[in-house]
């Protein structure tokens, strides 16, 4: 069994998730072989095969070749999977070389089962088992579900082309706003999230926050809705915190939110779902109407 | 300009999910529907260009499911969509993505439209394949995950979200396929005049036998909820006896409460 594994490069750089692909390999008892599109010093630290494509040449956002660079290594390494990670990269390249190569494509796969392979749905609530039927058999991981595994050694290069070009012209990247409190240095957060129910209930989050001491947060929600700004947001696209206590209000737990909280020290979640994702990192689950059991709290607190 | 916008219709999430008869996904009886969140998004953006536009883009909303995804429909007309196609469909839930791409596709071949705008996934499935394969069916270009989105004669430039708040800002000619993230609008609440104006507007229905020609590639074999990983305490009950218990842990368990 083979898999071929999509590494990922930003600004010249490989992503050091990557290095998760050859986790999941592992975990199948896989061989393996990597495809990036990058350069010679953003090499993966691994002895086997690694397809180079020169990203000076393609583009770091190129679909319409990556996708055809990703088929010219499927045709010489003949794998039964191809595995990239889901991220921004990944979701964005998976569908189309599937489409390309008319294979069954998984997405953000957290786990193998028998005769197929476990990811979540209904918003990370429930979890289904798909069979795929068909080869190569195309997939992508959630980030954090298979750890990290560093092969060590060096390389075998083999060089990738293509000809022709892509529709798409990629202009640069945009650096992340950041404004207002550095909240990967404070000890004590506590985060609104949609339970909040209304931009007016804010202040609640934050007398809690004061009479603790720490800084308010939020999740993508509240920060879409225009209720606080960016630079507060906990996340994958926010910022990613571990204080001493995290106290999520009304958050339900999307990956990309727990992603950005889960190394907290210790977790407090307050939400009226039993059953919501975040019941899964929290150390306490508080099932509560935050706008009750918040301002009770924040009293007896105070006294 | 023709403008297409894919909707599905989801359970609201804070729903109890109970697997159906075969054990494959969800049951269907006490759950509430409604649009799924991104394709608001994707509806929103839509109307917005053809408000820039003067109102000149026909905008034309798809969606394949059973019959109650008429109520998706008519609030995305009532947004501002003119016209609407319904792919009937009672077993939706059963086809894979590359399926209903396929549908959508097979729908859109004939129709020539300069935009389709999608969500980038559905907050039930959430494969995030299904805008992206429609376009590779179409031979449209197509950028993902975005969160601003400007056009001025015949091209698009968006920004797509990327991990760690960067964007990456992407250029690309029409036809052309978007998917939406959240956050890339405001999406707008419909009126009550234009509620009843959506009424009137053409929903066309189309039986997805009609559309589909391709066999599944993945197969559904099993719903369930996740094994419980996390071994927290969960405090239910009153309110005032769940503040002392929280604070007796907090004090018991953390160096932050004095």
């Amino acid at each position: 069994m083979k898999a071929l594994l999509v590494g990922e490069c930003r600004d010249g750089k490989l992503l050091e998730y990557s290095y998760e692909l050859f986790g999941f390999a592992s975990q199948l008892g896989a061989e393996t072989a990597m495809v990036l599109v990058g350069n010679e010093t953003a090499l993966p630290s691994y002895g086997g095969t690694v397809y180079l494509a020169d990203a000076g040449k393609y583009g770091e956002y190129n679909p319409d070749l990556h996708k055809r660079l990703v088929q010219a290594a499927v045709e010489r390494e003949k794998p039964d999977y191809v595995v990239f990670l889901h991220t921004s990269y990944g979701w964005d390249l998976a569908p189309r070389v599937a489409a390309l190569l008319k294979a069954p494509q998984v997405s953000e796969v957290v786990a193998l089962a028998e005769g197929g392979f476990e990811r979540p749905c209904c918003s990370q609530k429930m979890r289904q088992v798909v069979k795929p039927v068909g080869a190569p058999v195309v997939l992508t991981l959630q980030g954090g579900a298979f750890p990290a595994l560093v092969p060590g050694g060096t390389p075998q290069q083999q060089a990738l082309d293509v000809d022709g070009e892509g529709r798409t012209e990629f202009l640069g990247y945009e650096a992340a706003v950041r404004k207002g409190v550095d909240l990967t240095r404070a000890e004590i957060i506590v985060s609104a999230g949609r339970g909040v129910g209304k931009k007016e209930n804010l202040p609640v989050i934050a007398e809690l926050a004061k009479v603790l001491g720490g800084e308010v947060g939020a999740s993508r929600p509240i920060v879409d809705s225009g209720w606080m700004e960016a630079g507060a947001q906990v996340g994958v696209t926010g910022q990613t915190v571990s204080p001493k206590l995290y106290v999520a209000c009304g958050i339900s737990g999307a990956i990309q939110h727990l992603a950005g909280m889960k190394k907290s020290g210790f977790i407090v979640a307050i939400n009226k779902d039993k059953d919501a994702p975040i019941g899964e990192v929290a150390d306490v689950l508080v099932v509560a109407d935050v706008m009750q059991f918040v301002p009770a709290l924040t009293a007896k607190l105070a006294k | 300009m023709k403008i297409l916008v894919c909707v599905k219709q989801v359970p609201d999430m804070e729903s109890r999910f109970r697997p159906d008869a075969a054990g494959v996904w969800y049951a269907e009886t006490d759950l509430a529907f409604r649009v799924n969140e991104y394709d608001e998004y994707a509806i929103e953006q839509a109307v917005l260009l053809k408000e820039q536009l003067g109102g000149e883009p026909e905008i034309t909303l798809l969606s394949v499911g059973p019959d109650r995804v008429v109520e998706a429909i008519k609030k995305g007309l009532a947004m501002g969509a003119d016209r609407a196609v319904h792919v009937r469909d009672p077993e939706a839930h059963l086809k894979d993505p590359f399926q209903i791409a396929s549908i959508i596709a097979a729908y859109a071949k004939g129709e020539a439209f300069d935009l389709i705008f999608t969500g980038m996934q559905s907050l039930d499935r959430g494969s995030t394949q299904v805008g992206v394969a429609v376009a590779e069916a179409l031979g449209y270009p197509c950028a993902t995950t975005v969160v601003a989105f400007e056009y001025a004669d015949g091209t698009v430039t968006v920004k797509r979200e990327l991990e760690g708040g960067v964007k990456g800002v992407v250029r690309l000619k029409t036809p052309a396929l978007v998917t939406c993230q959240l956050g890339l609008n405001q999406p707008r609440y419909p009126t009550l005049p234009n509620i009843m104006k959506a009424k009137k507007k053409e929903v066309s229905v189309i039986p997805v036998e009609q559309l589909l020609q391709q066999e599944a590639r993945l197969v559904l074999a099993q719903f369930s909820a996740p094994a419980k990983k996390g071994g927290g305490v969960v405090l239910e009950g009153d309110v005032a006896d769940q503040v002392d218990r929280l604070i007796g842990i907090l004090k018991d368990k953390t160096a932050v409460l004095r």
